[in-house]
């Protein structure tokens, strides 16, 4: 409030001391309810993903490290594809580094203090020129990548799965991170006017590299008082801090829940071959039974009751994890031989339709009091037969995904349920089978003959 | 094979002998005409790094791979318990099999049911014969040749073996020219994952034709293929553009196999 409103000093500070209590207080009280929310959405998420079947991965945890931190951490997969490299690991750095002014804005919030970590001197000033670089950066970027998706429209952003609210999802995102750099820059443009006219409280503290040319010429030709300033610098705080809460909420219900579910979904990869799909522990005691009838059933033995995956909680929590982990970029959809070629199939859409119907089964869980009621729906009302034969099982899918997701493996296990459920297998393969059976071939012939060719030239 | 004589386990088990490496033929290679001559390039290499190996003969089955891949993991586990029986039987440490697929389920899929060997692909193998000096290419068979390297998926991506069958071109004496989409990049031939037993599904175009599009543009003489199903599907893709005159599709084994004037 500038002083002339008021008759003397004292006046002033006792209103500007309730003024800084209310204003913490409504600053607490939005802290605590964005952080009960999103408590709140991410055990949800935590508990949905645990309805998978159980899988060890707490073995090496050296090179779990190391892969988080190469992949995660350091992006190495994205350098696959250098333009969307460059501008994602600007909004990624931008994302990772301008937290540390959030946790500024957070101190300041609760205190009612003035850019409290200003006590660090010059090297304060040199880390807020540099965010606010970084923030225009992430800005550009921002723009750019909306560019690329609904203007050059890259064909990997047109797939039929991202209608709708993919689409939707995709363009608030971008659209919030560029409303937020905005509100950044324009309450750093508004502080550095306060400070060079020495407007109580805004004491003397950082450098403002872009504002400074961006934003402040624009507020000195509206010639704006000290209290329109003041105000704007309160809004725009206010703004970003609501705005992080409100994205930060959002997350849990888009595709951008990636930042966090990158890292351990990286920690917990496939430390295999890409090659070798696990072997399936349930069938091994029956057909050992098969092969040789006399065999003793281990003590306590009980027969499996069902093969392969129908619902999503026959999946792993890997497998779950995946589909909460993935970003919708399509790098699988792109290099995935079958889709380049015009099939339905396309490995984003088997993660979606994952993750979608895992929040279907979580909510019908929610609204039957903990317990899932059959809706008549299971993963396959998702997923098509079309899209689980067309697969090469070449990993292509699995080779591209910045954050080792695995759609392949879903679909294999799929197939399991289709064959040894179902009996449902196209009639080719059904033949294949059958040859392999009675022949010791995929097709028909004597295995008899299986040596033929030494005998010739 | 007029030269020398393929022998089977039984044989050298029989006469009191042991191998020091099983070929692991498969199915593609025992039964598929044009496979058939990848297997008789691999034995003729073989034979002449003076390897005592041997195979299995009627008493190979089927690795159980497609049958996995398509869902079936009873059936794969049948024929996986019935292999490793007959391997573990002959007391088989080491394997080389000159298809992927074979390799990638003998290495990674049968330890798990207790079959455990060190499995190598022919190309590794090929080209540590070659390392070593246990056999010779004559250079200048194929110079000035474009030679091109086609990655089946289940050596590179699936097990990360993307050098042995490029260093094998260069001995040749060729000029090694990449794909717009090679290594882990590769574009799959379009037959893995059983689709080599059935129809594609609807689509616009076969996943071999496009790969086909790939070889066109790099220009080459030759498409260099290391697994039997890739050189099924390559050779009915090249044919598809009618070049199949301008554009050999052979085997590594065959490449050296020729440079040996074996």
């Amino acid at each position: 409030m500038p002083k002339i409103l008021f008759g003397s000093n004292q006046l002033l500070n006792i209103v500007l001391q309730e003024k800084h209590m209310i204003s913490s207080i409504v600053f607490l009280i939005l802290t605590g309810v964005a952080s009960y929310f999103f408590a709140k959405n991410l055990s949800k998420i935590r508990r949905n993903i645990l309805l998978g079947k159980d899988i060890d991965l707490s073995d090496n945890k050296p090179l779990r490290f190391k892969t988080m931190l190469g992949v995660a951490f350091g992006q190495s997969k994205m350098k696959a594809r250098p333009v969307p490299f460059v501008l994602h690991f600007i909004v990624y750095a931008g994302f990772i580094l301008i937290n540390i002014e959030v946790l500024e804005i957070l101190i300041d919030g609760i205190f009612g203090t003035h850019r409290v970590l200003s006590v660090f001197g010059p090297i304060y000033n040199l880390a807020i020129g540099f965010f606010e670089i970084l923030a225009f950066a992430v800005l550009v970027s921002c723009i750019l990548f909306l560019f690329r998706r609904y203007i050059v429209k890259i064909a990997r952003f047109q797939s039929p799965e991202l209608k709708g609210f993919a689409s939707r999802d995709a363009a608030t995102i971008l659209f919030v991170e560029i409303v937020l750099m905005g509100a950044l820059l324009k309450m750093n443009a508004a502080d550095q006017i306060l400070q060079l006219r020495g407007v109580e409280h805004y004491i003397k503290a950082g450098s403002f590299p872009i504002s400074s040319w961006l934003v402040v010429p624009f507020y000195n030709w509206l010639n704006m008082s000290d209290a329109s300033l003041i105000f704007l610098e309160r809004i725009a705080w206010w703004f970003h801090i609501i705005g992080i809460f409100l994205f930060m909420n959002y997350l849990p219900f888009s595709k951008h829940f990636h930042i966090i579910m990158a890292f351990p979904n990286t920690w917990y990869s496939n430390l295999k071959a890409k090659g070798e799909l696990n072997n399936m522990a349930s069938v091994t005691q029956e057909v050992k039974l098969m092969l040789d009838p006399s065999a003793q059933t281990p003590e306590g033995y009980q027969p499996p009751t069902s093969f392969g995956v129908k619902d999503v909680t026959d999946l792993t929590w890997k497998n779950l994890m995946d589909a909460y982990t993935c970003t919708e970029c399509g790098r699988c959809t792109s290099v995935c031989p079958q889709n380049q070629t015009g099939k339905t199939l396309s490995p984003r859409k088997i993660m979606m339709d994952t993750r979608d119907r895992l929040e279907e089964v979580g909510k019908n869980i929610d609204a039957n009091k903990g317990t899932f009621v059959d809706d008549n729906k299971n993963l396959h009302s998702y997923i098509s037969e079309a899209e689980l034969w067309a697969c090469n099982t070449c990993n292509a899918c699995v080779e591209a995904c910045p954050v080792n997701i695995n759609p392949m493996e879903i679909i294999v296990e799929m197939r399991r349920y289709k064959v040894m459920e179902q009996s449902a297998a196209p009639a080719a393969i059904n033949n294949m089978f059958s040859n392999m059976e009675n022949n010791q071939a995929p097709w028909q012939f004597s295995p008899m003959d299986r040596a033929n060719w030494t005998q010739e030239d | 094979m007029s030269e020398f004589k393929v022998r089977t386990m039984a044989t050298l088990a029989a006469a009191g002998e042991e191998a020091e490496i099983l070929f692991w033929v498969g199915c593609a290679g025992s039964f598929d005409e044009r496979a058939q001559k990848i297997t008789k390039a691999v034995a003729k290499i073989l034979h002449a790094a003076n390897l005592q190996f041997a195979i299995l003969g009627t008493e190979e089955a089927c690795t159980g791979d497609p049958a996995k891949r398509a869902g079936n993991e009873f059936l794969f586990q049948m024929m996986a318990m019935q292999n490793i029986e007959t391997l573990n039987a002959y007391g088989i440490k080491k394997i080389v099999t000159a298809c992927p697929h074979c390799f990638n389920t003998l290495k990674n899929e049968y330890p798990a049911l207790g079959g455990n060997y060190e499995v190598l692909h022919h190309t590794t193998l090929i080209n540590q014969l070659l390392n070593e000096g246990k056999i010779a290419i004559k250079g200048g068979a194929f110079k000035g040749q474009r030679i091109t390297y086609h990655d089946s998926c289940y050596l590179g991506r699936a097990n990360n073996i993307y050098e042995a069958p490029r260093e094998i071109i260069e001995k040749l004496d060729a000029a090694l020219v990449e794909m717009k989409r090679s290594k882990a990049n590769g574009l799959c031939c379009g037959a893995g994952g059983a689709q080599m037993f059935k129809e594609a599904e609807e689509g616009s175009k076969e996943v071999n034709i496009e790969r086909a599009d790939d070889i066109l543009e790099s220009n080459s003489n030759v498409v260099a293929s290391a697994c039997p199903f890739c050189m099924t599907m390559l050779r009915d893709g090249v044919k598809h553009h009618n070049k199949e005159a301008e554009i050999d599709v052979k085997d590594l084994a065959e490449l050296v196999a020729n440079a040996m004037d074996l």
